[in-house]
């Protein structure tokens, strides 16, 4: 009996010892880049030997880079518009209406998921030489919603099957048409997925590079973009401190989803 | 009523996904004239069917890696308490959510001759030379693995947090030991979870085209470096295309697959001892 205690308690630990292994593997980059943004020389190494701003103030400095950031923030701040708007409207539509055909459209809207990346931005390349769309923000704001647009769906879909139909059946009852009940009821009441869904667009669309590596060109591309040339090109640890900076928008988003969500789910109980 | 809802979505995605896509994939099958020469020369090329093999191999081993080291974290997490279970999501949603190519750069300072891991190494003694562990195949599996870990990690755990523990005691109540338990009752109860994540990672590995672009040897390409030379370099948009196409053929018969364990999972609401 004790053995058999004994030995499922290694077992349990050796287990555990492994899984902390892995996580330790998944934080590892994350870890890594942070150190070497303030450290003083110019190669990357570890650990670092002093503290410096100065690559932090490269970024500032160098025009390229600010410039990449602005774009990046438009065409996020943009693409989270266009792919919720749209994505809220056909997610009601299909949460709310009956119409044949509709597992069809389900899959035609993941499409853009399922299509290798790659594929995708060559398609639109192609097709943005022919509209004169390379390099413009509109053309980035469009390429980045068509990425978006499946992720806002799934998420606002789950969001309105999670409202009690009662309400709605309540406004509509009361005289208020469709797009009514939708503005003034449905949508105050999904306000934590509305949030989540804005805030995953930009994050898809400001993270993103293979389509940008395509319909960019040298006046206007997106911060992604540049790193990239970065890596190819040069590597100092001004990439790291870009990097850290990602890193911090992308904590910085999923912190304000998580911090929301809870403070508009109690608010609303 | 309904029309309004839907069509300004559908008809931003016909336009501007479905209209490209398609009118590039059929390019592959014009060269300008009705011909299947591209595909035929895709496939039985030797340097394409090279390229091609080491990217399935790749993917696959992706995958295999994955499932060892991704699935008994998705245990640990199933299995864990409401506190613990949030800190380990954590650590899987954070890089989850961190740019690749952060990732990719960090893996270039850890990997590199001058790098993290060499400078320790050379440090402690244990090798005086740095070991070439960018730019090569090595490379390449280490940071596809750590993108794809939480693609593993979330599909197992979904699946495993619906299994009643119940299950499982009641086998040791009944007088298995905790191994024949665990094999016998919850890993075949798991298992869609994990195909589910197999097919995941092997999908979306095979489109990579960041890590090994970026990572990878001159010599040793992907499939998706290949598209993109017939695009940029040798601007042959049909050979292009007739390679996209059987990747993309490749993509949606193997998602439609994961789909099926995917429905799988759904009706495993209940389960019958």
């Amino acid at each position: 009996m004790r053995d058999k205690r004994d030995g499922s308690r290694a077992r349990r630990a050796t287990l555990h010892i492994f899984v902390a292994l892995v996580l330790l593997f998944l934080a590892l980059p994350n870890l890594i880049v942070v150190p070497i943004s303030f450290n003083p020389t110019t190669i990357i190494e570890f650990p670092p030997r002093g503290f410096t701003m100065h690559w932090y103030e490269r970024y500032l400095e160098l025009p390229g880079w600010l410039d990449a950031t602005r774009v990046s923030f438009i065409t996020a701040s943009l693409t989270a518009a266009v792919a919720v708007s749209l994505g809220t409207l056909c997610a009601y539509g299909l949460t709310h209406c009956a119409f044949p055909g509709k597992r069809l459209l389900k899959s035609l809207i993941l499409l853009p998921l399922i299509v290798p990346s790659l594929v995708l931005a060559i398609s639109i390349y192609k097709l943005f030489i022919q509209l004169d769309l390379i390099g413009t923000i509109a053309g980035f704001v469009v390429a980045h919603s068509v990425l978006a647009i499946p992720f806002v769906i799934t998420i606002m879909s789950a969001s309105f099957r999670g409202v009690d139909p009662a309400i709605e059946k309540a406004a509509r009852s009361l005289g208020a048409n469709r797009l009514r009940t939708l503005w003034r009821v449905s949508l105050p009441l999904v306000l934590p997925g509305l949030l989540s869904a804005t805030l995953l667009a930009f994050l898809v669309s400001f993270d993103e590079l293979i389509i940008a590596l395509f319909i960019s060109d040298p006046f206007v591309s997106t911060l992604p973009k540049k790193l990239w040339d970065g890596i190819r090109l040069e590597v100092d640890p001004t990439l790291a401190a870009v990097s850290t900076i990602l890193i911090g928008v992308s904590l910085g988003v999923l912190a304000i989803v998580a911090w929301s969500r809870r403070h508009i789910e109690e608010s609303v109980t | 009523m309904t029309l309004v809802f839907l069509v300004p979505c559908i008809l931003f995605l016909a336009l501007f996904f479905l209209l490209p896509v398609t009118s590039f994939l059929v390019r592959g099958f014009f060269d300008p004239g009705l011909t299947l020469r591209n595909y035929a020369r895709a496939i039985t090329g030797e340097i394409y069917l090279l390229i091609l093999w080491r990217t399935i191999v790749t993917s696959f081993l992706t995958s295999l890696i994955c499932l060892v080291l991704g699935y008994p974290v998705a245990y640990v997490v199933a299995h864990a308490s409401g506190r613990t279970q949030a800190v380990i999501l954590a650590f899987v949603l954070i890089p989850f959510w961190t740019s690749i190519l952060v990732r990719v750069f960090a893996w270039i300072a850890l990997l590199g001759r001058n790098g993290v891991i060499n400078s320790a190494l050379m440090q402690i003694g244990i090798t005086d030379a740095p070991i070439p562990m960018l730019y090569n195949n090595f490379a390449v599996l280490l940071s596809m693995t750590h993108v794809m870990l939480p693609y593993m990690i979330l599909p197992c755990f979904s699946v495993m947090k619906n299994i009643s523990p119940s299950l499982t005691a009641a086998a040791e109540n009944l007088g298995a030991s905790p191994r024949r338990a665990f094999l016998r009752i919850y890993f075949p109860l798991s298992l869609p979870g994990a195909a589910a994540g197999c097919l995941l990672v092997f999908i979306i590995s095979g489109g990579f085209y960041i890590t090994p672009a970026l990572l990878g040897g001159a010599n040793g390409i992907f499939l998706s470096q290949l598209i993109e030379q017939e695009v940029n370099s040798s601007v042959d948009w049909s050979f292009a295309s007739a390679l996209s196409g059987i990747l993309v053929v490749v993509t949606v018969s193997f998602y439609v697959l994961y789909e099926r364990f995917v429905a799988f999972d759904d009706d495993l609401g209940e389960v019958q001892p």
